[in-house]
């Protein structure tokens, strides 16, 4: 019994009690910026990030056993939506810059903070309007999700994608909402959180982007 | 004052309301009694649909009186027909794995004890818990809407293999819109899961209370700390694969059906997808799920175990790292169900290996359960009993999967009752009694009265004698050669087995029946039993340190100061023979 780990704290705790080996665990614990809402989102885009790497991985063995993987072309305005996304980061990186005191933030930089806001959540659908081009320029060519599998993939690949940006979008939005509606009521850390999700979302389209461009 | 994580997590206001506090409640005791109520409504069907079985297998002509109104194609006259006894089959599966072991022990307990158990007054998140709650509702609501729609329930079984998975109702009865619906549940079931485990590592992780370092948390909330990470990542991957197939099936797309498929006479329009992906993805999830339910149990009957022995395990930081040591291992071995696939030869010794290797986490944990035992003064009570219980079906039930490990001897053990004997007592019932042990420990504190133990002990002998007699007989049958999910068994050789189809379906019979001493034990203690004091079993962790029923907030509004490991038993000098984790109280004088 003497190596168990609950064995009894020898020493009479000081102060709080906490053993000297634990005290900087708990004071860390204790004074996370982001909390729950950074490790919430953390903890969800390793979810994301295997889901897509399930659909990716089907890809690859559909690839490796398939007799019908043929070729499709992709559209070029896809490029255009990749700068557009890019782009979106970026603002929303000033954004954030701009918005970093609120409540204690000054009305002028908040202006400016909405307005780079704004400026993402425009790119943002430029990039979904982009990618529905891009869903009407294939099927023009007669390719529909169930043609070949490539096109197949290339569907539920962007679809997949755009649902999750949509989510961003939307939580976005409803960020933008609250800073509107009262400075008080803007919650810091879950638009923290949607900011990493939505760079996240960047990083995913570029990883897709490669696997359409190598794969498909 | 800079507010404190534990303080941060009062997200919301004292309920108020009867749908507030009772139907779209937002607190995690709720959430997790609402998740107790489905699962055990889950084990009611997916137990009588076992029993309609296990009553076919041994009497396929005789007529069981009302079912025709249920089915009446697949019961034309009461008596089962070989489709419909897969349904059930399927139906049985699908219950019992996604809406009763993945929810009770985890779900519905880890919800219930594990802020409370950290010292928290929520989960991080609690309207992504209502939701990951009313999801699964859907989903199970989803589930058995295929028992009423004229389809009927799919005949694929829980695995869904494709190609006849993905092809429609070419495939049989049941394969139309049944099979859409099992497909949709699922779907919903993944994303329920997936918002669930997300609360609980976010809960883990931050909303700790003071002093509540990592290794100071109860092996329960470690166990279910563990599960959570694997059911993020095995749902992520099963939903994908929903996904896939619902587009197979509706869309005409070709993921998992390949070229020149003819079913029922009818050359499918379909070309080059890959059955075997299907059964790639189902499996990466597939064998982690069945870590999702034991591992709980596990972590539950350590708890119990140590509070009935009055003294510490032999080495509780072991036994988290057999736990991680599995949890990380489910991810190597998915292969091991698919040895008689077709995969190449070669992969089977590669998937072989680390399913051996499974074993040894496995051995560690059972031989510092026995070894903790040795000696023990350990209090019987339905609880313990229950934990021995889950200790002996999982040896059990664990020793034969040394067998299917090995592909050699898999290939010819396979398709046999073998297996059903197997992963029924190592991942069923083990599992449940884990869940029963729980129930027997936890109930005094979920609902603020006491079961009745004289009740508790009955229902314990009574399963674990009748479990035994179903399940240990399943091994012999494999062994001889009886395959499985065959309808009736009526010819001459499978015939002469039947005198011991006929002793396990009575088994089965009375071991169900028996589960009615419980079901009457929870309603009538839920009303009449002894109230519950704040710490019946003089335990150590913060459950017992608040109420019984606990109050909305858990700690009334106060925030534990944590200065102890979970579990001080047997220290000398103390007052008791225990000292709370929350008691100043130096641990040795």
């Amino acid at each position: 019994m003497s190596s168990t780990i609950y064995e009894p704290v020898r020493t009479p705790p000081p102060a709080l009690g906490n053993s000297t080996a634990s005290a900087p665990r708990a004071a860390k614990v204790l004074s996370g910026a982001g909390g729950a809402s950074q490790s919430g989102i953390w903890v969800g885009i390793f979810a994301i990030t295997m889901s897509f790497a399930a659909f990716t991985s089907a890809l690859f063995v559909r690839q490796g056993s398939a007799t019908d993987w043929t070729h499709i072309a992709l559209p070029p305005i896809l490029y255009g939506n990749t700068l557009a996304l890019l782009l979106s980061s970026a603002t929303l990186h000033m954004a954030r810059r701009k918005l970093a005191a609120v409540p204690s933030t000054e009305p002028h930089a908040v202006r400016m903070g909405l307005g780079w806001l704004m400026a993402t959540l425009a790119l943002g659908f430029v990039f979904v309007a982009g990618q529905f081009e891009a869903w009407r320029q294939l099927a023009a060519q007669g390719l529909y999700l169930a043609t070949n599998p490539n096109s197949s993939f290339y569907y539920v690949l962007t679809a997949m994608h755009g649902l999750h940006l949509l989510a961003g979008i939307v939580a976005l939005a409803l960020g933008m909402g609250r800073i509107v509606a009262s400075r008080a009521a803007f919650r810091k850390s879950t638009f923290e959180a949607t900011v990493t999700y939505w760079h996240f979302m960047g990083v995913l389209w570029l990883y897709l982007l490669l696997v359409l461009r190598t794969k498909l | 004052m800079e507010e404190t994580s534990a303080q941060r997590a009062h997200a919301h206001a004292p309920p108020e309301g009867f749908l507030r506090k009772y139907v779209f409640s937002l607190d995690h005791k709720v959430i997790g009694k609402q998740y107790y109520a489905l699962g055990l409504l889950a084990v009611c069907m997916g137990m009588a649909l076992s029993w309609l079985m296990r009553f076919h297998l041994v009497w396929p002509t005789t007529r069981i009186p009302g079912l025709e109104l249920i089915s009446k194609a697949g019961a034309p006259g009461g008596i089962i027909t070989p489709e419909y006894y897969l349904s059930l089959l399927t139906m049985h599966g699908t219950l019992m794995v996604f809406f009763v072991l993945t929810n009770a022990p985890f779900a519905a307990f880890g919800n219930f004890f594990l802020p409370i158990q950290i010292g928290a007054e929520d989960m991080a998140f609690p309207r992504f818990n209502m939701m990951s709650f009313w999801a699964t509702l859907v989903a199970f609501l989803v589930l058995i809407l295929a028992f009423v729609i004229p389809d009927g329930p799919p005949i694929s079984g829980w695995t869904s293999y494709a190609p006849l998975s993905a092809v429609g109702k070419d495939a049989g009865p049941g394969m139309g819109w049944g099979m859409n619906l099992w497909a949709i549940s699922i779907a919903i079931f993944c994303i329920g899961s997936l918002l669930g485990a997300l609360n609980f590592i976010a809960t883990t992780l931050d909303l700790r209370a003071k002093g509540m370092t990592l290794m100071r948390m109860p092996i329960c909330t470690w166990a279910w700390f563990i599960t959570s990470c694997i059911a993020l990542l095995a749902f992520a991957v099963l939903l994908p694969a929903c996904i896939l197939l619902i587009l197979d099936r509706t869309a005409g797309t070709s993921f998992f059906i390949p070229s020149g498929l003819v079913v029922s006479d009818r050359l499918q329009p379909h070309s080059g997808g890959s059955p075997l992906l299907w059964q790639h993805l189902f499996w990466f999830f597939g064998h982690p799920e069945v870590y999702i339910a034991i591992l709980p149990s596990m972590g539950i009957v350590s708890h119990i175990l140590i509070n009935s022995m009055r003294k510490p395990l032999l080495s509780a930081r072991v036994i988290i790292y057999s736990m991680m040591s599995i949890g990380f291992l489910s991810w190597m071995v998915w292969g091991h169900h698919m040895f008689v696939s077709g995969m190449n030869p070669f992969s089977s010794l590669l998937f072989s290996f680390p399913t051996l290797t499974i074993t040894i986490p496995a051995t560690i944990m059972t031989l510092i359960w026995l070894g903790s035992l040795y000696g023990a003064n350990i209090r019987i009570n339905a609880a313990s009993l229950f934990a021995l219980g889950f200790i002996s079906m999982f040896v059990s039930g664990g020793v034969s999967g040394f067998f299917l490990a090995q592909p050699s001897i898999d290939i010819v053990l396979h398709a046999t009752y073998f297996v059903v004997g197997h992963f029924h007592m190592v991942m069923g019932v083990a599992s449940i009694f884990g869940v029963f042990a729980g129930t027997y420990f936890w109930f005094g504190k979920m609902t603020g009265r006491m079961m009745n133990e004289t009740l508790g002990q009955l229902h314990f002998w009574l399963t674990f004698i009748g479990t035994y007699c179903i399940f240990m007989p399943f091994h012999y049958l494999g062994l001889v050669g009886n395959v499985r999910r065959y309808s009736a068994f009526v010819n001459d050789y499978t015939g002469p087995l039947l005198p011991l189809h006929k002793f396990i379906t009575i088994a089965a019979l009375g071991t169900g029946a028996a589960q009615l001493v419980f079901i009457f034990n929870l309603i009538y203690s839920r009303y009449k039993g002894a109230p519950a004091p704040e710490n019946p079993w003089s335990g150590t962790t913060l459950e017992w340190s608040i109420p019984s029923p606990p109050p909305w907030n858990n700690f009334g509004g106060k925030h534990p100061v944590i200065y102890h490991d979970p579990y001080q038993y047997d220290v000398k000098g103390s007052k008791g023979d225990f000292i709370m984790q929350d008691s100043p109280e130096p641990s040795a004088g």
